[in-house]
């Protein structure tokens, strides 16, 4: 069945895709770790980082694909998701401070030294295990989605009603982190952290082992997602975008396949949070911010929702306009990503890659036709000839 | 030894100044004299010696000393009024206010004073200017004694009382009379009396009066105390839920005036306008700028600035608006998460020009007069601004409802909205209805801007802290209904100023969106919803 899943899932751009990123994966932290500074081909390490967000967030925008692009629910929330994944990953990172933080408190992070805190509250424990901390990375966004869909999905909130709840949900969380007594550090955050797993967070084989993974994340996730989209489920799951109504009279429980969805695209989201974390060296509620939610929306926009492989272009493609433009004009930056809103709205509802799939099989249709009409006028040409012959 | 003899001395004096029949002008120059020798531990005898006088001339020389202008001469131990004046300092006898000419520093001594002489000094002043002419002076003495009580004063506010004919000055030394007679050794009958007084002007000051007097009360008077206390306790519980519902009113005034263009623009023609925060802050912003012109150009009609932006806002966010609607939004019917994701858009554009133009950082915007300052109503302190802005947002929600109901123009509204091809059918141009409607509720977005400017920071942010509330408002009132926008605003802002004293304003805040959520869940399409058909559409 397994095996099913994954041939459906696939096709040739999937697995072109795949093998791009698989190929990152390993080029460029070879090229960053083999190479000397000097040569040509050397990629620097803040590039690695760079690109590894950029991966990030292409995660994180494939996982608001899977519900806006398939299944219709625009989330304005999914922020927080990611938000919640990179908390878990802070956490860890935090309790692998140890003794080394600037109070030397071997058991307390240092913000809870500052706040004068006496011992670790009960939700910061087994945080210094990895295993628990990954299994939480998934855990918590998985739950929140779980919950908040089960919720939502079971009273009919849909469309836009939902997306302001979800536009809610990510602020009510943005509030509640920005207060200190939460026990997440507030206003800062969690941050200067030391290693990951043993190794030192800042080290180029570090950052570029947290490259790889986050490629390879990306990956599995594509795969993933692509299995569940060309599966019946997936079937039912655009039929039920089109038409919801349609769909429930027909007897599916469309709540729950929505949920299962929302669900899904949650742990990916939180996985995305947690690959984040460590290669910005920073977690804090701002993350959390309903903005950043909206924003994801639009480098799904960009590059096509409905297309697997729109979001991973959408969002490299706006992230890398936004590193360019924020250093050369960044007083520009809003207008451009503004009217970036507008435009593709307007004028590229499919975006980049579902515009590009379009117009690339409209050509190959009326190539077919052209093929089909010249055959059909070679028969023609015959059947004259074949009259003339006759007469 | 040495230090005993100006203490005898001083007692001395004291005691003559007391004696009858004599001189009242000599016994009060030894008094003020007497001042020079004491040490600072018996300073508070002899300001109280000074003050039991009530002589008019005492006020200034108290002044003085609190001041640290009175000094005495080292030579006779004359104590004077003295005014620095180079190197040397301006004498002026402290009875007669003759000038006594100069003498260098050094030829005089300061007479110390520190914190508790201090106080001693503002207390006889308290009791001293009681009797003074002017009203005003005496309502301060009043409240200055009333804060520290002083059961020796009490003779002073007898008197006073009794030649107080002003209504305000008279409630504060009847208060004062009360607090002290309850610390004097009075008979209880009068105490009694006091204990009632205090019960009935009640307030928050009463209370620690009250319970101080319950330690060192009489067994007979402690039920009263008691009684009086409980009282005042339930006094104090229900002017603090009246505060809280004032609040919770003003609250969701500025809810009502940020939701109320959006229940228009959302809640009418269904299109999300996630730029409404940012017609808000333009409004807000044409408010700054029509209080520049007038400060720079027509100073004397800066009490009328709000008046002049108000149709200023309107037409500018009104126009905006209209250009919003035929420029984009009107390419988007039928898509409301299109619409969303465009007008989000437009707002980063709006902020970022604005930021451009302005700047990032906060604008000033003057409050007029009669907007500023507050006055008490029983137990609750109502700021002007508060009460104007709540009167403003009900004027408008009456304005626009009579606008729908009772126009041509609101009927055309209703109709396209209810039906739009049968609308259409009937003559009426709905592309025009449409960009004329969310131009409406663009302008009513930007005169909430004018009355926002008033009492929020004017910054490119502003709107954006105000359009997720406005969004939960209209949700939650019922979508297509403005009366659920009225009920909705000030239903949720008076739940968030009864939640913050228990769980603070942030988690107060998290509290009613979690409500909000769950609320949704049970009634999806808001407290008043729609009914009939026009749901399923």
């Amino acid at each position: 069945m397994i095996t099913s899943f994954l041939v459906k899932s696939l096709d040739r751009t999937i697995v072109v895709a795949v093998a791009i990123l698989l190929a990152l994966a390993v080029i460029v932290p070879a090229l960053n770790l083999l190479t000397a500074p000097e040569h040509p081909l050397h990629v620097p390490t803040y590039l690695v980082s760079l690109f590894g967000k950029y991966l990030t967030y292409a995660l994180l925008a494939l996982a608001l694909d899977l519900v806006w692009g398939f299944c219709g629910i625009l989330s304005l929330g999914h922020a927080a998701f990611f938000a919640l994944g990179g908390y878990a990953m802070g956490m860890y990172l935090m309790r692998q401070i140890g003794a080394r933080g600037s109070y030397g408190n071997p058991l307390l992070p240092d913000f809870m030294v500052f706040l004068n805190w006496k011992e670790l509250p009960w939700f910061w424990y087994g945080f210094d295990m990895f295993w628990f901390a990954a299994l939480m990375v998934v855990l918590v966004p998985g739950l929140l989605a779980f919950v908040f869909g089960w919720f939502a999905f079971r009273s009919r909130v849909n469309g836009v009603y939902l997306s302001i709840i979800t536009q809610a949900m990510t602020y009510a969380l943005l509030l509640a982190f920005f207060r200190n007594d939460m026990g997440f550090g507030g206003n800062n955050g969690l941050t200067d952290f030391k290693d990951i797993l043993g190794f030192n967070i800042q080290a180029d084989g570090t950052r570029a082992a947290l490259f790889a993974a986050s490629a390879l994340a990306l990956a599995v996730s594509l795969v993933v997602t692509s299995g569940i989209v060309r599966s019946k489920f997936g079937k039912v799951l655009v039929a039920l975008r089109d038409a919801e109504s349609r769909t429930r009279f027909l007897g599916y429980r469309v709540e729950h396949m929505k949920l299962f969805a929302f669900t899904v695209s949650a742990t990916m989201a939180g996985v995305a949070g947690a690959l984040y974390v460590p290669q910005v060296g920073i977690i804090n509620p701002g993350e959390f911010a309903p903005a950043n939610s909206i924003e994801v929306v639009i480098w799904t926009a960009v590059g096509g929702r409905g297309t697997l492989i729109g979001p991973i272009v959408g969002a490299i493609l706006v992230n890398g306009g936004k590193s360019i433009f924020t250093a050369a004009f960044p007083e520009f930056w809003l207008f451009a990503l503004g009217g970036l809103f507008v435009l593709v709205t307007l004028f590229l509802p499919k975006g980049v890659v579902g515009t590009a799939q379009n117009y690339l099989a409209s050509r190959r249709a009326s190539h077919a036709a052209a093929r089909k009409e010249s055959e059909s006028e070679k028969a023609a040409s015959l059947a004259d000839a074949e009259t003339v012959a006759a007469e | 030894m040495y230090r005993i003899i100006p203490t005898v001395l001083a007692a001395l004096f004291l005691f003559v100044a007391m004696a009858p029949g004599l001189r009242a002008e000599e016994g009060l120059r030894d008094l003020v004299n007497a001042l020079g020798e004491a040490k600072l531990s018996e300073m508070d005898e002899h300001i109280a010696a000074l003050a039991k006088t009530g002589k008019p001339e005492v006020v200034a020389i108290l002044e003085a000393l609190g001041e640290g202008e009175l000094y005495a001469r080292k030579a006779d131990g004359q104590v004077f009024l003295t005014k620095e004046n180079g190197s040397n300092l301006a004498l002026t006898d402290p009875i007669s206010g003759d000038s006594a000419g100069e003498a260098p520093k050094a030829a005089l001594s300061k007479i110390r004073v520190n914190n508790s002489v201090r106080r001693a000094v503002r207390t006889a002043l308290g009791s001293l200017t009681l009797l003074s002419p002017d009203r005003n002076q005496r309502l301060r003495a009043a409240q200055s004694v009333l804060q520290s009580p002083d059961a020796d004063a009490l003779g002073a506010i007898e008197n006073a009382l009794a030649a107080e004919k002003d209504g305000a000055v008279r409630a504060v030394l009847e208060q004062a009379r009360a607090t002290m007679l309850l610390l004097s050794d009075r008979p209880v009958e009068e105490k009694k009396e006091a204990v009632r007084l205090l019960e009935e002007n009640g307030g928050r000051e009463a209370l620690p009066i009250l319970s101080a007097a319950l330690g060192s009360a009489d067994e007979s008077l402690k039920p009263d105390i008691e009684a009086a206390l409980a009282s005042i306790e339930q006094a104090q519980a229900f002017w603090n839920a009246g505060q809280n519902i004032w609040y919770g009113l003003s609250l969701g005034s500025v809810l009502l005036l940020a939701a109320i263009g959006l229940a228009i623009t959302f809640g009418v023609m269904g299109i999300i306008n996630m730029a409404h925060g940012e017609m808000v802050m333009l409004g807000a912003y044409t408010t700054f700028l029509v209080q520049d012109v007038v400060r720079t150009s027509f100073p004397h009609l800066f009490e009328w600035s709000l008046a002049i932006a108000l149709p200023l806002a309107f037409l500018v966010t009104g126009a905006v608006g209209l250009a919003l609607e035929r420029g984009v939004i009107r390419f988007l019917y039928g898509r409301p998460l299109e619409t969303l994701l465009a007008t989000w858009g437009i707002s980063l554009i709006l902020q970022q020009t604005v930021r451009t133009i302005f700047g990032p950082t906060n604008r000033e915007v003057g409050n007029p007069s009669w907007m500023s300052g507050a006055f008490e109503l029983g137990g609750l302190a109502i700021t002007w601004n508060r009460l104007w802005i709540i009167v403003f947002a009900l004027a408008v929600f009456a304005a626009l409802l009579f606008l729908l109901k009772k126009t041509p123009m609101g009927l055309q509204m209703r109709a396209v909205t209810q039906n739009r091809r049968m609308a259409s059918s009937m003559g009426i141009r709905t592309p025009w209805v449409d960009a004329l409607t969310f131009a409406l509720g663009s302008g009513i977005a930007g005169i909430a801007g004018v009355a926002l400017s008033q009492i929020d920071n004017v910054s490119p942010n502003l709107g954006q802290g105000y359009i997720i509330d406005s969004f939960m408002v209209v949700v939650f009132g019922g979508v297509g209904n403005l009366w659920g926008t009225l009920v909705g605003a000030f239903s949720l802002g008076i739940l968030n100023k009864f939640l913050e004293p228990y769980a603070g304003a942030v988690l107060g805040k998290i509290l009613v969106l979690v409500l909000i959520i769950l609320f949704i869940q049970k009634r999806p399409r808001g407290l008043f919803a729609l009914k009939g058909r026009a749901v399923e559409a």
